[in-house]
């Protein structure tokens, strides 16, 4: 139950933060008014507007804690008992206001004065509601070194005095910037772990799909949080043909499409298409649209290769990457050409930008697997096997260069 | 809010063409932040050989010749702000020229 309600811990937390100022505070309400309806709805009913409910709850539960340690402070000290009254909360649960307090609250979990780590985690505590253990475990950190993480992320919004809001116009396309790259970064943490149902990786997914979805509703001038939104649909769409039944990792080429969920899909498209319509394609928009012509093609014969090599030559063009580029050869390859993509990876290679790269060597010894060049198809494997990280690509990486080897392929 | 920014200088960053404006610029952003009034007060600091480390150990002061730690950035000079928030002093100090040959550390003071 408390998880299909997951969307509204945000709202809260980033509304008592407003009002009180205290994220300790805030979070501890949540966690109050979500326990208090684990008591009651199974008895009472679920309300009919369980975000209202649950946010009086836990506004009253602040108002009281509040109230509290005012008492305690009058105690110790007499003389304060004539300070300033504790502020009321009034009780307006106006929509509009707390939909912007949670846009406050993501760009103010994304500063970039926080380290990386922190803004991620600050994001998963306030704005997804996961418990500093569940974060912790993704993450694979000890529970202790999470916990310290937070705590010095939201001692320095106070200390430092990072401000509460949403960033004004001078500096709000950089600051968006920032809260699409924490998004995307948590969606990849759960996409990437191939191995296994890991619930906890499965749910970073999840909640980086429902924040760009919110972030959407909540800026809609802004395409690229649209086109974020699509990009992620695209792949997570794709979720179950990735890997096969013992984990290994399956190339999009070889993936069963009717495994790919096609609701997903369909809602991808409809909001690349709505972002698309604004006319500034920023590189969300593009990997989206590049996604988009895999998930779209009938199979893999019929990927519109052409589009793809036009797309990522815009895509480089806004994010100057060598790992564009690299892909940018792919769809050369693929369209014009496995001469004309070898070509382009040779120059890549020349220019040392993608030295110690794994996928450099892996990308060349596919093209050149396709060409039939197998022994040269062999050695770029063996580069790429030397310097290859993860354990599922390393299958996959030995299982072709055994094709390529004894000429199966 | 009340802030100090150290001003510091990456040695190997400094070459004749880098500093060349490095005067001029400076005076100009003092003169914009004073004209703000985000810029309390600052100044620069005399050579890094002038420098005199003061430690007191078992009851016995020690002192070394130079700066307290051996790194290729060292503090070049200071400035206290009073700014809104982190993001204008982020903003002020991001407009110090030195920034471009360095690095410039904000930090608030103290709450009491």
């Amino acid at each position: 139950m408390a998880s299909a309600f997951a969307g509204e811990w945000g709202r809260i937390v980033a509304t008592l933060i407003r009002r009180t100022g205290d994220w300790d505070l805030a979070e501890e309400c949540a966690q109050d008014a979500f326990a208090e309806a684990l008591r009651r709805w199974p008895g009472d009913g679920v309300p009919t507007r369980p975000g209202a409910w649950l946010t009086t709850v836990a506004k009253n539960r602040a108002i009281d804690r509040l109230r509290r340690d005012r008492r305690r402070a009058e105690l110790l000290d007499e003389a304060s008992a004539l300070g300033p009254e504790v502020q009321e909360m009034d009780d307006d649960t106006e929509d509009n206001e707390i939909e912007d307090d949670r846009l406050r609250l993501m760009f103010t979990c994304c500063h970039p004065a926080l380290a990386l780590e922190a803004r991620v985690a600050l994001t998963l505590r306030t704005l997804a509601g996961l418990t500093t253990a569940e974060i912790a475990h993704a993450f694979l950190v000890p529970e202790p070194t999470m916990a310290k993480r937070l705590v010095r992320a939201k001692a320095k919004i106070a200390g430092a005095g990072i401000p509460y809001r949403v960033p004004p116009a001078h500096l709000l396309p950089e600051r968006t910037g920032g809260v699409l790259a924490v998004l995307y970064l948590l969606f990849n943490e759960g996409y990437a772990a191939s191995g296994g149902p890991d619930l906890i990786r499965a749910r970073l997914c999840d909640e980086a799909i429902r924040l760009a979805r919110a972030l959407r509703a909540l800026m809609p001038d802004e395409p690229e949080a649209a086109g974020l939104l699509a990009l992620m649909l695209f792949h997570h769409a794709r979720r179950r043909a990735r890997s096969d039944a013992v984990g290994d990792l399956v190339t999009l080429e070889d993936q069963d499409r009717g495994l790919w969920d096609g609701e997903e899909i369909a809602e991808a498209n409809r909001v690349l298409d709505g972002a698309l319509r604004h006319g500034h394609a920023g590189p969300y928009q593009l990997q989206a649209a590049i996604v988009r012509c895999h998930t779209n093609a009938a199979d893999a014969a019929e990927t519109d290769w052409a589009q793809i090599a036009s797309l990522y030559e815009l895509l480089a063009r806004v994010v100057p990457s060598p790992v564009v580029a690299l892909n940018q050869a792919v769809a050369i390859a693929m369209s014009r050409g496995l001469d004309a993509g070898l070509e382009a990876i040779d120059e890549l290679e020349a220019s040392g930008r993608l030295d110690g790269y794994h996928l450099l060597h892996a990308t060349r010894a596919d093209l050149l697997r396709r060409a039939g060049r197998l022994p040269e198809a062999a050695d770029a494997y063996r580069e790429a096997l030397a310097l290859v990280g993860s354990d599922s690509e390393r299958r996959f990486l030995t299982k072709r260069l055994g094709e390529v080897t004894s000429g199966t392929s | 809010m009340r802030y100090l920014m150290f001003v510091c200088v990456d040695e190997t960053l400094v070459n004749p063409e880098s500093v060349k404006d490095m005067p001029r610029d400076t005076i100009a952003w003092v003169e914009e932040m004073d004209g703000r009034g985000v810029r309390v007060q600052g100044n620069r600091l005399a050579e890094l050989p002038t420098a005199t480390t003061v430690r007191v150990r078992a009851g016995e002061v020690v002192l070394a010749d130079g700066p307290f730690a051996e790194t290729k950035e060292h503090i070049a000079g200071y400035d206290i702000l009073e700014c809104a928030d982190l993001d204008e002093a982020i903003e002020v100090a991001g407009k110090h020229p030195v920034a471009k040959i360095g690095a410039i550390e904000v930090r608030p003071f103290a709450e009491d």
